[in-house]
């Protein structure tokens, strides 16, 4: 096993000799986007025609079919199958893994009677043509035996118990603490419900050759959905191809595979024909993955001068009754802010609603929203700027575990952020800046999110025209991968980019963990990296042992690689001379990444500071986003376009999470009240007004050989609640309960009498 | 159901069900997969084309109503392998990330600057009876059918403010 201290010697990558790394380069699969021509799951051409597929959902929270009458659809025209729990073929009982290494369990569809949330699939038909699936599909009827459901989440606080396995993390004596403490905060924040509302929606085409199915479908894990397409047909899991080349956004809520994949797999392999099958819009928001409501109790002791002697976050929560999963809302602060007496945790409630799961940085997104709503307020209870009273309570080393950070420039980004911003123009007194019928304001959080490296493999072939190919079972959901890992190829062997080909998203390629939890460019960029470093070591053998190379009888050790050649002093010849000469079928390596052994030495994360300005319209309560900045501190940027595109997209969905995002349950059916995009009200183009973002110079070579860390979610770190000290800054109504919509705001401008 | 239609310049003969939407028309039976359905319900401009010049969502127009139209799909902007200038600026402002937004925010853009050219005002247009200045605010609320939820508006932005040129 390696140590980071491999990783601080200098590389390829390090080096940047042709400059790749850190370059503004396009989208490598860009002209495919803009031309409308890269096939997503549901336009990947099929080997003969296809028939498509539409399945049911269910209409209650909760409760069991007394009878499906499938009569009229099965007699309406064009069908070929209708599928109930009656007559769906077997399939692996929920989770069960035959093959112990398998990542994921079986996940069947229609399993039986039972209906455990609004959304589920209850009937699929299959059928010539869309339009007589979806007709066939309505005529589908369902009689129900409905059964008491638990869907009101704050009715059902008294029913939170600590999640599986966990504990609460305490250190010194936080009750002691917080009573001793001169100055005490004490509040409840709200985050909601939220969906992902990614634009493609999930799909998938399958068809059989044999006994092995291909499958085109829309999914972040490669290996996860192969697994689970093979555990829930009970088949080897070599039996199943998945591919997923084009992914229209995931957000986290593509990290695991839905019932679009077992049935079109199914019905492909009862029809002997293709089979396509997509969500419709509303069964994205119902019957896939939704971030779950968190309601967390703030409480901060400070001593006058800021410094923190006590500090708690108490998160509740909520998943599906048989879905376990914890919205880690304290997790973070754990090693945000110094303080010696600390208590953080999660309660959970079991609920019959669809699966609560990760969405865009699960844990930072809610949970910074309020504690850095609560520092806003408690550097105005002690009269300290805010972006003060976080410097005070700067910690040297990681709070909690006391472990060195491996970089940590927090207070870098925050003043530079200020100072960029113009935050000294802030009036630190609310409701003082009037323009009209606007009232102006200015707020700021600190950021941060946890980096991560996983296990990895890639490939590398290059062929005897000198066409580099990486290949890896990595995907690319809009986050630049096939960018980035074409970048970090060409410089690691030292050809031009556009000698450089990138494959992703197939099951029969070296696997990487895929996307999520923003470990992706960092994991994938590293085992292609250290792919690029065995081929390297691959050519330089052939060349020295190669009578004919001008490199013949060379040291190894010596060799160079640059300009598409490999070089010693004045000899040199092209990596094409050489392959096709000494090997001319080409040649393949392998390599792989793993984490150091010594890498859990420290604390690693990414940081960030955002600044927002507001107007509050103080007739209606509409707030208007002015301008927003952020300061990231990341690790080494290996693309400047595409990074920058990630992490003002997050900072732009921290937005929508600070104003308009939120999907409240029907008590009376348990479903969301919003399953569109017209009610569920993502940011729009005139929403966004004067967003933008600066990296500060970083590299951390105790994240991996590259010195990278992720990008994809710390932009939403701290957005929202910059955004609602902001609008206190402006009106002086403190809100706790996103998002900040105009009724809300409008009953504190109320109570304030303006 | 019998419907000719004119699509990317080619005349097209189609036979098809009453119930086929020209989004379906042009994914499913017309090869044209680059017009993307996102919501199918005209509530995120994913399947925005052109319509004799007018952009529309094509998941609320029946193809039946489309007898002897002149659609333009994203398929059909670029001149051989010559990008559209759109095309291009959206590349390189990086105005996409996850791309299936893309074509239609492109073929938006492409229209949205001709309804301007033409004079037809929007929401934040404030002078009705002037020439209209293409701003910042004009292009974004003109825009604000097509959803990005990888939100790269401000690189939308700025990629059809590099064609449009500067506001007037």
């Amino acid at each position: 096993m390696s140590s980071v201290k491999d990783w601080a010697l200098p590389n390829p990558v390090s080096e940047n000799r042709s400059g790749l790394i850190g370059k503004t380069v396009d989208r490598y699969e860009g002209r495919l986007k803009v031309t409308g021509t890269a096939p997503y799951a549901y336009e990947v051409e099929p080997p003969s025609a296809p028939a498509y597929g539409q399945a049911v959902s269910a209409t209650i929270a909760r409760g069991r079919i007394v009878s499906i009458d499938t009569s009229a659809a099965e007699a309406s025209p064009g069908v070929k199958l209708v599928w109930t729990s009656r007559n769906v073929p077997a399939q692996a009982a929920r989770g069960e893994r035959a093959n112990p290494r398998s990542q994921r369990g079986s996940n069947p569809t229609m399993a039986s009677d039972a209906v455990e949330f609004y959304g589920q699939t209850l009937a699929f038909v299959a059928a010539d043509t869309l339009e007589n699936a979806r007709a066939a599909a309505a005529l589908v009827a369902v009689t129900y035996e409905t059964q008491p459901a638990t869907v009101d989440f704050m009715a059902s606080l008294d029913q939170a118990e600590m999640p599986p396995g966990e504990e609460d993390t305490e250190i010194g004596d936080f009750g002691a603490g917080f009573a001793a403490s001169p100055v005490k905060l004490d509040e409840t924040y709200f985050s909601p419900i939220a969906n992902h509302t990614q634009m493609e929606p999930c799909a998938t085409t399958a068809w059989w050759d044999g006994d092995k199915v291909t499958v085109h479908t829309s999914i972040q894990m490669v290996k996860g959905g192969q697994h689970a397409l093979a555990e829930t047909l009970a088949i080897a899991s070599d039996k199943v191809h998945l591919i997923t080349r084009y992914i229209g956004g995931g957000f986290g809520g593509k990290g695991q595979s839905y019932d679009d994949l077992t049935l079109a797999a199914l019905a492909a392999r009862e029809l002997n024909q293709p089979v396509k099958v997509a969500y419709t819009r509303q069964q994205m928001f119902q019957a896939t993955i939704h971030r779950p409501a968190v309601q967390m109790r703030v409480r901060l002791g400070a001593e006058p001068d800021g410094r923190l002697n006590a500090f708690s976050i108490e998160a509740i929560t909520h998943c599906a009754r048989n879905v376990p999963f914890t919205e880690h809302a304290a997790n973070f602060s754990r090693s945000l802010y110094a303080a010696p007496n600390r208590l953080t945790g999660h309660r959970l409630v079991r609920m019959d609603l669809p699966g609560a799961g990760p969405m865009r940085a699960p844990g930072e997104a809610t949970g910074m929203l309020s504690l850095e709503c609560a520092m806003d307020e408690l550097a105005e209870k002690l009269g300290i700027d805010p972006v003060e009273l976080r410097i005070r309570n700067e910690p040297t080393v990681d709070p909690e575990t006391g472990k060195p950070f491996s970089v940590r420039q927090l207070v870098s980004c925050m003043r530079e952020g200020a100072q960029r911003f113009g935050w000294e123009r802030r009036n630190p007194t609310p409701g003082q800046v009037r323009e009209g019928r606007w009232l102006v304001g200015m707020g700021m959080a600190a950021g941060i999110r946890g980096n991560f490296l996983l296990p990895a493999k890639a490939g590398i072939r290059i062929t005897a025209d000198g066409t580099v190919t990486l290949l890896q079972g990595m995907t690319d959901i809009g986050t630049g991968t096939y960018t980035i890992l074409a970048q970090i190829t060409a410089e690691t062997l030292g050809v031009p980019l556009d000698q450089v080909r990138v494959e992703l998203g197939d099951s029969d390629m070296p696997p990487a963990p895929g996307s999520g939890g923003q470990f992706g460019a960092a994991t994938a960029g590293s085992a292609a990296f250290e792919t690029g470093m065995v081929m390297r070591r691959t050519l330089a053998d052939l060349a020295i042992n190669d009578p004919n190379s001008p490199l013949f009888g060379a040291d190894p050790t010596l060799v160079t690689f640059a300009n598409g050649n490999i070089a010693l002093e004045n000899q040199s010849e092209s990596l094409a001379s050489l392959v096709a000469r000494a090997q001319p079928d080409g040649v393949y390596v392998e390599g792989s990444i793993s984490p150091a052994a010594d890498a859990r030495d420290w604390s690693q994360h990414t940081y960030g500071a955002q600044f927002a300005e507001v107007a509050v319209d103080v007739v209606t309560g509409e707030v208007r986003l002015r301008r927003m900045f952020g300061v990231f501190a990341a690790g080494r940027i290996l693309n400047a376009k595409t990074a920058k595109s990630q992490i003002t997209g997050g900072m732009i969905w921290g937005i929508g999470t600070a104003l308009t995002e939120t999907n409240p349950v029907d008590p009376r059916y348990g479903s969301f009240l919003n399953q569109d995009m017209a009610g569920y009200l993502v940011p729009s183009h005139a929403d966004i007004v004067n967003v933008d973002s600066i990296f500060l110079d970083e590299t951390d070579d105790k994240a991996n050989p590259l010195g990278i860390k992720g990008v994809g979610e710390l932009g939403i770190c701290g957005t929202g609640a910059a955004i609602a000290n902001a609008i206190y800054n402006a009106c002086g109504v403190r809100l706790r309960d996103y998002p900040m919509t105009p009724d809300k705001v409008l009953e504190g401008l109320i109570a304030k009498g303006l | 159901m019998h419907t000719n239609l004119t699509v990317n310049g080619q005349a097209v003969a189609l036979d098809h069900d009453t119930r086929t939407t020209l989004l379906d028309a042009l994914r499913e039976s017309l090869d044209l997969k680059g017009t993307k359905k996102g919501c199918d319900h005209g509530q995120c401009g994913a399947c925005t084309v052109l319509v004799n010049g007018v952009r529309i969502n094509a998941c609320l127009s029946l193809v039946a109503m489309h007898q002897d139209d002149d659609v333009v799909t994203i398929e059909g902007l670029a001149s051989g392998d010559v990008l559209h200038p759109m095309q291009q600026a959206f590349l390189t402002q990086d105005a996409l990330q996850c791309g299936y937004c893309t074509p239609g925010q492109i073929c938006s853009a492409v229209a949205m600057l001709r309804e301007a050219a033409e004079g037809q005002p929007s929401q934040a247009t404030e002078d009705l009876t002037a020439r209209i200045s293409l701003t910042d605010a004009e292009i974004r609320e003109r825009m604000s059918g097509n959803i990005c939820r990888c939100s790269a508006y401000p690189q939308i932005l700025a990629a059809i403010r590099s064609v449009a040129g500067d506001a007037a």
